[in-house]
């Protein structure tokens, strides 16, 4: 029998919308655990990110000081990196409060929208960076997944081209939104 | 076609095709089934030559040059789909992305945008460069339809069918360059518009979400595509 690769999974600014997309391959989750064994995901038990890992589905922006430790962390123990979905790839809807003061954001977010609140929290939290950023802006990505969600077929397709060696021809298939 | 009109003869991607003098290479390739990019440019109104999508490379021209604007000559040989002529159309492209807050998840026309489809067509996978964020305003003063200036190309098919077509001329633009934004009558709240005959062409050539019906969701707003083509076939034959 083939060697199994290892499959990681996670997810930052995003929704977790992909990752319901990669449950939705259906009973081709068969073939992908024939494949792939799980190393780490929010789908298995594993706390620390793992070393050699050979392929990482990252989705969601990268939008905090924590999420920047993180993204380079996976991409130092990964061989290859996918933007997993728009969020990733693009930034797509946590950007969407980049053209905003972050203070603004924070006073959208914890006082106008929460009456009778006015605690800003700020400690033993991550840090919120000025702006979200999609993915490559900190690490290089070896292979991008467009959509919100990407369909489960071109998850599938991606997963299954990389197990034989190949490079996923993404173009014709995939687009933003 | 009456007999004084010449007839061209140039090649098109290794192809000998015939052109009437004063034809466009856009519409000599178009006629003859080859497939050329194009975001600004609409039949039916007059050519812009701003988005640049339509570059072309003509044999002992140094310069790239907008097919929608170049007229054909006897002998051109001209090659619309290079290496180089792709890259530049991905590096437009991208640009295009960079510049405003095209957010296709949540935009009214996820689905049915050439934009989004072009940046399929071109093959692009990501935005190489910094997205600006601009903070940009939506107008939704008027009662029917909305300009979201962040969906904004400003390919200004809009502008052109307001004044072309429509014959109103309520949209327009003003200032240049990334600091391009459409109007309507003196940069007043469209709501306030006293030219606006509340047509809604604009909203029909628009290519992207950037002039929607009001109330349309996420990917809700489709276009009217045969809307332009048949009215200008209506005057043609009334003509």
């Amino acid at each position: 029998m083939k060697k199994k690769l290892t499959l990681a999974t996670l997810w930052l600014d995003g929704c977790s919308g992909c990752h319901m997309s990669l449950v939705d391959v259906d009973e081709r989750l068969i073939e992908v655990a024939e494949i792939y064994d799980i190393v780490f995901s929010p789908l298995v038990d594993v706390k620390e990110f793992p070393e050699n890992v050979d392929v990482t589905l990252l989705e969601g922006a990268i939008s905090t000081d924590e999420d920047v430790e993180m993204v380079k962390r996976v991409r130092k123990s990964t061989k290859t990196l996918i933007a997993f979905g728009d969020c990733a790839v693009t930034a797509n809807v946590p950007s969407m409060r980049n053209h905003f003061k972050l203070e603004d954001v924070f006073k959208r977010g914890y006082l106008e929208t929460t009456p009778g609140n006015d605690i800003i929290p700020n400690e033993n939290i991550p840090k919120l960076l000025e702006k979200a950023y999609p993915v490559h802006h900190f690490v290089h990505v070896d292979v991008f997944l467009q959509g919100c969600p990407p369909s489960a077929d071109n998850i599938f397709y991606t997963l299954a081209e990389l197990a034989e060696g190949r490079t996923p021809e993404l173009s014709q298939r995939a687009r933003f939104g | 076609m009456s007999s004084s009109v010449k007839i061209k003869t140039l090649t098109i991607d290794e192809r000998q095709v015939g052109a009437r003098e004063n034809q466009t290479i856009l519409e000599v390739a178009r006629e003859n089934g080859i497939k050329i990019p194009t975001l600004c440019y609409l039949k039916g109104l007059s050519p812009y030559g701003g988005c640049r999508m339509c570059i072309v490379e003509i044999a002992g021209s140094p310069k790239l040059l907008p097919s929608c604007m170049t007229t054909v000559e006897e002998g051109m040989v001209v090659s619309t789909n290079s290496d180089r002529i792709k890259k530049y159309r991905k590096n437009l492209l991208e640009l295009y992305f960079s510049e405003r807050n095209h957010v296709c998840s949540v935009c009214a026309s996820n689905g049915y945008c050439e934009l989004q489809s072009m940046a399929q067509k071109v093959e692009m996978s990501h935005v190489h460069f910094p997205y600006m964020y601009p903070h940009l305003d939506v107008d939704a003063t008027h009662e029917r339809y909305v300009l979201d200036h962040n969906r904004c190309i400003a390919c200004t098919r809009c502008v052109r069918v307001c004044d072309e077509i429509e014959g109103a001329h309520t949209l327009d633009i003003k200032d240049r360059g990334i600091e391009v934004r459409i109007i309507t009558d003196l940069d007043r709240p469209w709501g306030e518009s006293e030219t606006c005959t509340q047509c809604g062409k604009c909203v029909h050539v628009c290519p992207t979400g950037a002039l929607i019906e009001r109330g349309k969701s996420v990917g809700e707003m489709s276009k009217r595509k045969q809307l332009l083509p048949y009215l200008t076939k209506m005057r043609e034959a009334h003509e």
